[in-house]
């Protein structure tokens, strides 16, 4: 295959008019939504339902509704949390640091990325605030002057948590407002619908694509994503701190902050590429979303699985090299106890099936890459699982040694997460631009003046 | 045209992003101020051709990252280490590595949030959807594939048929001009603005209001609080007399508490029981303390039965005699507990450890007041080493 890496690719296939790239991007917002939108946001919906049906049940008598029981203290909830909170790191890792990398690939998938970390934070953030069995004492975790005197530990993993999460989410959802901005002033020029452009009026500001604005406004896009950077590795880091500051043999390890970085960028991609695959045929945007993209995407799942893969030898080469007789039993347990299942899932999804990726034809061939981010979803999943639920089933004392099984309101909780977090991609995509008009716009062959003002 | 509209601005549309360069270069050459180049996607080198200064956005940013880390660590300093301070993994109160992700999150968040509020209103003087140019036709143009210059009539050097003609000397696509309405409106003294607000301010109260006063202290789920059992001293229709409180089955004893084998015997026991102290100071100085306390006032201060009663009650006879002397510890504990004469029982004033620890000082005071040569030699001895006469 000979490919001429002098010359860069261009960004969108073919050399659209902007008018026709702005009509392409407004369409699903434009038409009545179809039969199949629908029955797609019925499905999702009913998931929702089911989950806040075992939610109602959880409060209602309880957390004891669910699997965790001494010796295995933390299961589903805290899975879910990491894994959720994981899957939200691509969309800032594509817009932040690809910004700042000067990848203009990052344009055409940027928006939809960013959205999916949004709803991925919304559906992390609902598990931390139910494990606690009190989800309405919420305002206990935040330092607010009271009359008993008292404030929050602030040395502790689990308060640094709640400061890192919401300031993710805050930021996440301030970048993605500003980038809306220009495409909401677009959508309001473009409706005659007063509803509509009550609405789109009162969101975009009143901005007029003036360039006094946007000199400050890609100036404040740099710095936000200059921000945002390490905010996303200091969010997974924090998270991992809730396992590494403890001592737990198991959790109790310095690899855990970029172990789990690598992760959650793994398995984010992973479910990005996964929601991108049905947009771009849906919605006709393969022009935008194209290929290439995909193929970019594939490579990063590639590299992150690796680091992950390496992240798992490394644990066990520790545990072996530290001579400590309970940090080498666990790993063996790990491997091969009784939750030796969930690992070897673990390691086949997320060091193996992605080793598929090295064949360029596997990295641009749809169906294939669509089978590989799945079972790597799967795969990152039943890592955050095997993490939490084999370090802790057979602690100190073996005669509390016992074996984690989750409940039926554990899984309808999960598949209620997934319900939230797909009706509201679904509901995105009818209501915003997916793709980010004026990015896209700029990043057009010819859309830049030919000597750049020299 | 309607001539008694106010005019706002010339407009000229064109095609192609080289153009829009080209014009904003000359217009800026030309020393006009008060004009905006309008493009749908920032056109690069247009802040040269427009010779603005670099953004001064940075600056806000830097000032409240900073004031968000000085917050951050200064709240963290003043909970932790003043105004509630605990020792927590035996840190010291101000541990900063462990203030470090919490101070950076907030470092984050204030410089971000500041940054795009800064710019939103500070710099871009936002919410404006009240702007002449805001729905015009040329917005509509450069919202969409068109690039857009347009000089405002508030210029100094604003002539109309001028900067027509230099329009057209830049081969526009379009050209056009943008009025104020006619009326002008103010939008946010509407009755529908205000009553919008209203609205806010009372649903943001009330739900501020229920949150911190009501939400927080809801139990919805009160059945480990709230379960069925017998209140002490309540009535039981479980039981056929009523009674909630049960008495304890017969022959039940409080746990380590056995009760006293010789309880309201009169005559003294066959085998009394020994004494289980030692005659240690410590002993001596609580059997001393309860002598005083619960015997003396009977038997003397030194137990020769002299009452300070005064006649009110019958003297006791003398703890010095032979009798007493002979006695076992038990036999003294077996008088204290069950009474004697007309001695009451003092087993509810004085515990069985105290009892015992007042015999071991009846002892002592029988010693003295009886001291053998060899004691008195002893005491002696003691006290020439002691270094009192």
């Amino acid at each position: 295959m000979d490919i001429d890496y002098s010359v860069e690719l261009p960004v969108v296939e073919g050399r659209p008019a902007l008018a026709d790239i702005e009509r392409v991007i407004a369409r699903p917002m434009e038409e009545k939504p179809s039969k199949k939108f629908f029955i797609a946001l019925g499905i999702t919906t009913t998931m929702l339902l089911f989950g806040a049906v075992c939610l109602g049940l959880t409060f209602f008598y309880g957390i004891g509704m669910w699997g965790n029981n001494q010796p295995v203290g933390w299961g589903f909830d805290i899975v879910n949390f990491v894994f959720w909170v994981g899957i939200g790191h691509a969309g800032t890792l594509i817009s932040a640091v690809l910004f700042l990398l000067r990848q203009k690939w990052r344009t055409g998938i940027a928006r939809f990325a960013e959205a999916m970390t949004i709803f991925a934070v919304m559906c992390a953030g609902i598990f931390p605030l139910i494990h606690t069995g009190r989800p309405w004492l919420a305002g206990y975790l935040f330092p607010y002057p009271n009359q008993n005197g008292l404030w929050v530990n602030f040395t502790s993993p689990l308060l640094w948590d709640v400061f890192a999460v919401s300031t993710y989410f805050t930021v996440s959802l301030v970048f993605w407002y500003i980038g809306l901005i220009p495409d909401l002033a677009t959508m309001r020029d473009r409706t005659n619908n007063p509803i509509k452009k009550t609405i789109y009026s009162i969101f975009s500001l009143g901005w007029r694509h003036s360039h006094r604005h946007w000199q400050h406004y890609e100036k404040a896009y740099m710095l936000l994503a200059g921000f945002a950077t390490p905010l996303v590795l200091s969010v997974h880091t924090i998270v991992s701190f809730d396992f590494a500051v403890s001592v737990i043999p198991g959790w109790h390890t310095t690899i855990f902050p970029p172990y789990f970085v690598a992760g959650a960028i793994f398995s984010g991609f992973a479910m990005v590429v996964t929601v991108l695959v049905f947009v771009r045929t849906i919605f006709n945007l393969e022009h935008i979303i194209t290929l290439d993209h995909l193929e970019k995407m594939n490579k990063v799942i590639l590299a992150t699985g690796m680091l992950v893969g390496y992240a798992y030898g490394m644990e066990f080469f520790i545990a072996w090299y530290s001579g400590q007789d309970i940090e080498r039993f666990v790993f063996i347990n790990r491997a091969f106890g009784p939750y030796a299942w969930a690992y070897w899932i673990m390691v086949s999804c997320n060091v193996l099936v992605p080793q598929f990726f090295w064949i360029r034809k596997v990295r641009r061939s749809v169906p294939l890459m669509m089978i590989i981010v799945i079972l790597v979803n799967v795969g990152m999943w039943f890592e955050r699982f095997v993490i939490v639920v084999s370090s802790l089933h057979r602690d100190f004392l073996p005669s509390s040694w016992g074996y984690y099984k989750p409940t039926i309101i554990d899984f309808g909780i999960l598949i209620g997460s997934f319900g939230l977090f797909f009706t509201l991609v679904l509901l995105f995509t009818k209501s915003l631009p997916v793709v980010s008009i004026s990015e896209v716009k700029a990043v057009v062959e010819g859309a830049q003046p030919s000597h750049h003002g020299d | 045209m309607n001539t008694e509209l106010k005019l706002h601005s010339l407009t000229a549309l064109f095609n192609t992003p080289d153009e829009i360069i080209h014009a904003a270069e000359k217009i800026s050459s030309e020393g006009f101020t008060k004009y905006d180049v309008h493009t749908p996607y920032p056109v690069h080198g247009m802040d040269k051709a427009m010779k603005l200064k670099s953004s001064k956005l940075g600056y806000i940013t830097l000032i409240f990252g900073l004031s968000g880390a000085a917050f951050a660590l200064l709240l963290m300093y003043w909970t932790m280490s003043v105004d509630y301070p605990m020792i927590i993994g035996g840190k010291p109160f101000f541990s900063l590595p462990a203030f470090i992700p919490v101070t950076f999150e907030l470092t984050v968040l204030l410089a971000t949030l500041s940054t795009i509020i800064g710019m939103l209103t500070f710099f871009f003087k936002f919410p404006d959807n009240n702007n002449p140019l805001i729905d015009s036709d040329y917005m509509k143009a450069v919202s969409s594939d068109k690039y857009g210059i347009c000089i405002y009539a508030n210029d100094p050097k604003f002539e109309k048929d001028k900067i027509l003609a230099l329009f057209e000397s830049l081969h526009p696509a379009k050209t056009s001009e943008v009025y104020f309405p006619e009326k002008t409106r103010y939008p946010s003294l509407e009755p529908k603005f205000l009553v919008m607000l209203l609205v806010v301010a009372i649903l943001t109260s009330g739900v501020t209001y229920i949150t911190l006063n009501k939400l927080l202290y809801i139990v919805p789920f009160d059945w480990m609080l709230k379960q069925a059992r017998v209140n002490a001293q309540s009535k039981s229709d479980y039981f056929p007399d009523q009674f909630g409180m049960r008495k304890p089955v017969e022959g039940s004893i409080a746990r380590g508490f056995m009760p006293y084998e010789y309880k309201d015997q009169l005559q003294q026991p066959e085998k009394p029981l020994t004494n289980p102290l030692l005659p240690t100071k410590k002993v001596l100085e609580l059997g001393k303390s309860k002598f005083l306390t619960f015997c003396s006032p009977c038997h003397g201060n030194y137990a020769e039965g002299d009452s300070r009663l005064n006649g009110q009650f019958p003297n006791p006879p003398t703890l010095h005699s032979n009798k007493v002397r002979e006695w076992k510890d038990g036999n003294i504990y077996h008088v204290i507990t069950n009474g004697q004469n007309i001695m009451p029982s003092y087993a509810s004033q004085i515990s069985r450890e105290e009892r015992w620890a007042i015999i071991k000082y009846i002892r002592v005071l029988q010693r003295a007041k009886n001291a053998s040569d060899s004691d008195i030699i002893l005491s002696k001895k003691e006290s020439a080493l002691n270094g009192t006469k």
